[in-house]
Parts: C-alpha cells; structure tokens; sequence
C-alpha cells in the first residue's frame, strides 16, 4: 500500500489564510490543489511536507477565466476540465484546447489545477508549454503584497520555481494581441501519459505576413523551452511550407532532449521540427478563421 | 462528508487516502483499490457528482463534500441501467474495473444522453481494463444510453 508519511492537514479558507499559514509553517509546509502530482510523489516519499495546506476551497475565488480587452486573467485555482470547457479560451487561445484533450485523463482533468501543473514545474509538462508560448505571466502572492513574473522568470529548473515558500501562485494572465491564433501538437506514448515532446505555437499576421510567432517545447530541456530564434526567423515573412519547415529545424536545433525512457534524443529532435511544422501550420490556418476549412489540414 | 446521501463523520489520520476510507471505515468495498497511482481508475468515485481517482484524495480533502460510490447506482431494489447494460452486453469478466467503469459511465450520461462511441472511449480512456479489450465496455454503456432515451420517449408519450 503506497500512502504519504504523516503530516498535519490545514484548510485554508481564504488566499490570505494560506498565505498567513504558509508564512508560519514555512518550508515544511505546501499547499496541495488537485494533488494530483504532489500525493503520488509523497506516496514514494521523494517529498515528505510536516504540513499539507488544502487550498480546493479557494477555488470559488481562484477558479475563474476572466476575459480583458488586453488580456486573460486565469486564476490559479481553474480545473484542467474547465481549461478545456472555456468557450473564451476556444475562441481566443484555442491551443488550451488542444492540449487540454490529451492532458492525462478526464478524471485527473477534474482535479488537476492550472497553478499546480505550473508550479510542479516538470519539464514534460504540456500546460507550461502552453503558457511558455503564449507569453504569459504569473502572478505570485506573498505576505508583502502581489508580484508579477515572467514565465521565463518562474521557471528556475526542473521542478523549481520563483514562487517562494510563504508565496502562491494565483493567476496567469496572457496577453491578447490581434489577428492571431494558436495550436498545441503531442506525441505520447500511450493515451495519458506525459509528451515525448509537445510543441505549442502562437501565431500572429499582419497584412499577410507573421507579426510575430512563438513556439513552446515541453520535454526536450529542463523547461519548458521558449524559442526565440524561431522568433526571430519568421519575423516578417509570409506563411510558407518551407518556412514551416525553417522553423522546425530551428526548433530542433535549439532544444536540448535527452535519451530515457520516452525515446532517444535523436527523435526527440526529429518531434519537435514535426511537431512545430504542425502546430505552426494549424495556428496560422486558424488565423484565416474555421470557416476556411484550412484548420482540417493533416499533420 | 456526505456519502452516498448518508452524513458521515469520523476522526482520521490525515494522510488516509479516500479509498481507503470508503473501503476499510465504511465498509463501502464496491470501489476497488487497484494500481494505487492515479492510473488504473477502478478507484474511481464521485466528489461532488464529478468522477475523480479516490486512491489520490485524502479523505480530508473530502470533508464537507459530496461522495458517491457504486453502491449507490442501485435504487429501490433496481440496478441503474448502466449496471443492466454491462449485464446485458457482458461489459465484465473479472469485474475488477466494473465499478469505475460505472461511475464513469454514469456521470457521462448525465451530462451526455447519447454519446458517441469516441465520446465514451474518451470518458473512459482513464480507466484500464485487462478482459474486455473495451469493446463490451463501450457496448454497455451504449445499451445503458439507449434504453435511457427509450424510457424517457414511454415518459412524455
């Protein structure tokens, strides 16, 4: 029988009691969200909290997408289900959906947190990935006050990041930029498991020509790995196969896969040019809008 | 917690999973405990009237909350039609999945009267089951749907 060594049980009934109860328990405390990554890791002990700080019932206050004019406010405490359920983020990011469908299994979904997948912070992670693509920033709260970073600044290794130990994550925002759109490629093994790579893509047009692209690679770094160089590739030009193909082979030359378990890193490499080809051709047909049948194409 | 309608209440180490609450405290030993790590989905139950993995809640996480077990599909005396439709359509053989399978399959048509054959492979593609190749799984459920939607047409007619 796999159960976690014992600690004590808190529940928080507000972000600010959580926050007040992290700040005393210090790093022998962790707050637990869907648990879905942090139980089965204390089941194998390769983390041991004398104090878990459930924060579900944060979720009336944290589970919400909130659409701006600028941006998208998602709170911390928002279910994989819901990620996948939003009309808003259909509309406006249809890469949550994508990836959404292939994030471990519909009951895991509806536990499973956005801000946990986050600040479990693995490198095989699809919603990192996601949120890596689209520029997003995290919004961390501590006993001080509200700080925002980066999620090049969140992420501080494999399983690290900048939220620190009296601090929660409680929202990812997203900018929401004109005339673009998005799309979420994976190979797993089997239905459910983590990606042997995944690849998102943002796209944005202007007159044509790419305003500005974006790629997010989970799985082949330590991070979920934003490349700029693909960036700085497309910058200007118009959409082309060749330019697809362009953009994977940057991709691939750019991320750091290791052999394991998943494959070697040779076709790690080989996934991510695919994957990026793919996903960039999907988000710019998706730009041209789902009446243009361009969306169905094949990968 | 509310389990299966009935308020219950008890003094529990905190890192008890909800399985074995159900299991080992209540007696509730229709949900099955299986592979232990959030994979196989025979524990599966549901917390506040949506299916979730019981062998990765702690049963503190549940307090205050909705949870429904296998037992509770049978009402006065007569199985749920997804129960009769895994009859009907031989959905078990070992019958370790079974439960799972059933809530799943349960919360999927409430939300879904008639679902496609692709939607009840995903609504079950958390769940593994080592007899059926999931072919009679898929079978039941649809038997379940469609003897579903006949009662509903002999209601309003």
């Amino acid at each position: 029988m796999q159960v976690p060594a014992p600690f004590d049980y808190e529940r928080a009934t507000s972000v600010d009691h959580a926050i007040q109860l992290l700040d005393r328990l210090g790093s022998t405390a962790r707050v637990v969200a869907g648990g879905h990554s942090l139980l089965p890791m204390m089941k194998l002990r390769l983390v041991n909290f004398e104090y878990l700080i459930d924060i579900n019932d944060l979720h009336r206050d944290l589970g919400y997408v909130r659409v701006e004019p600028a941006q998208i406010r998602i709170g911390a405490m928002t279910r994989h289900r819901e990620l996948l359920e939003s009309p808003e983020l259909l509309r406006l990011f249809p890469i949550f959906h994508d990836a959404e469908r292939v994030i471990a299994d519909p009951l895991v979904r509806n536990r499973g947190t956005i801000g946990g997948a986050l600040c479990q912070a693995d490198p095989s992670e699809d919603l990192s990935a996601v949120c890596t693509t689209l520029d997003a920033s995290c919004v961390i709260r501590g006993v001080g006050g509200e700080r925002v970073v980066t999620m090049a600044e969140f992420y501080r290794g494999p399983y690290e990041t900048a939220v620190g130990p009296a601090e929660m994550l409680t929202e990812i925002r997203i900018p929401v930029r004109p005339n673009g759109s998005s799309a979420f490629e994976k190979v797993g093994r089997r239905a459910g498991d983590w990606a042997v790579v995944s690849c998102g893509v943002g796209v944005w047009l202007d007159d044509g020509a790419i305003a500005d692209a974006r790629v997010g690679l989970a799985a082949v770094g330590p991070n979920t790995t934003g490349i700029p160089a693909v960036s700085q590739a497309l910058h200007g030009r118009p959409p082309s196969e060749e330019l697809y193909a362009e953009a994977g082979a940057i991709a691939a030359e750019y991320c750091t896969p290791v052999t394991d378990q998943r494959g070697t890193a040779d076709y790690k490499r080989h996934l991510a040019a695919e994957l990026t080809k793919r996903a960039l051709r999907r988000a710019v047909a998706r730009v041209a809008g789902p009446g243009s049948g361009a969306d169905k194409g094949v990968g | 917690m509310r389990v299966n309608g009935a308020e219950v209440t008890c003094e529990i180490e905190a890192r008890l999973l909800l399985v074995h609450f159900l299991r080992d405290h209540l007696g509730l030993t229709g949900t099955h405990w299986g592979c232990d790590t959030s994979n196989c989905g025979a524990c599966a139950v549901w917390l506040d009237g949506e299916p979730v993995k019981s062998c990765t809640v702690l049963a503190a996480m549940a307090a205050g909350h909705d949870v429904r077990t296998v037992e509770d599909l049978e009402r006065f005396g007569e199985l749920d039609p997804v129960q009769r439709g895994f009859m009907e359509c031989h959905g078990l053989q070992c019958g370790f999945c079974t439960p799972g399978m059933l809530m799943t399959a349960r919360a999927l048509l409430d939300r879904n009267p008639s679902p496609s054959e692709q939607e009840i492979r995903e609504a079950i593609s958390g769940q593994v089951c080592r007899c059926t190749g999931y072919a009679t799984i898929v079978r039941s459920v649809q038997w379940a749907a469609a003897e579903e939607a006949g009662t509903r047409v002999a209601d309003s007619s």
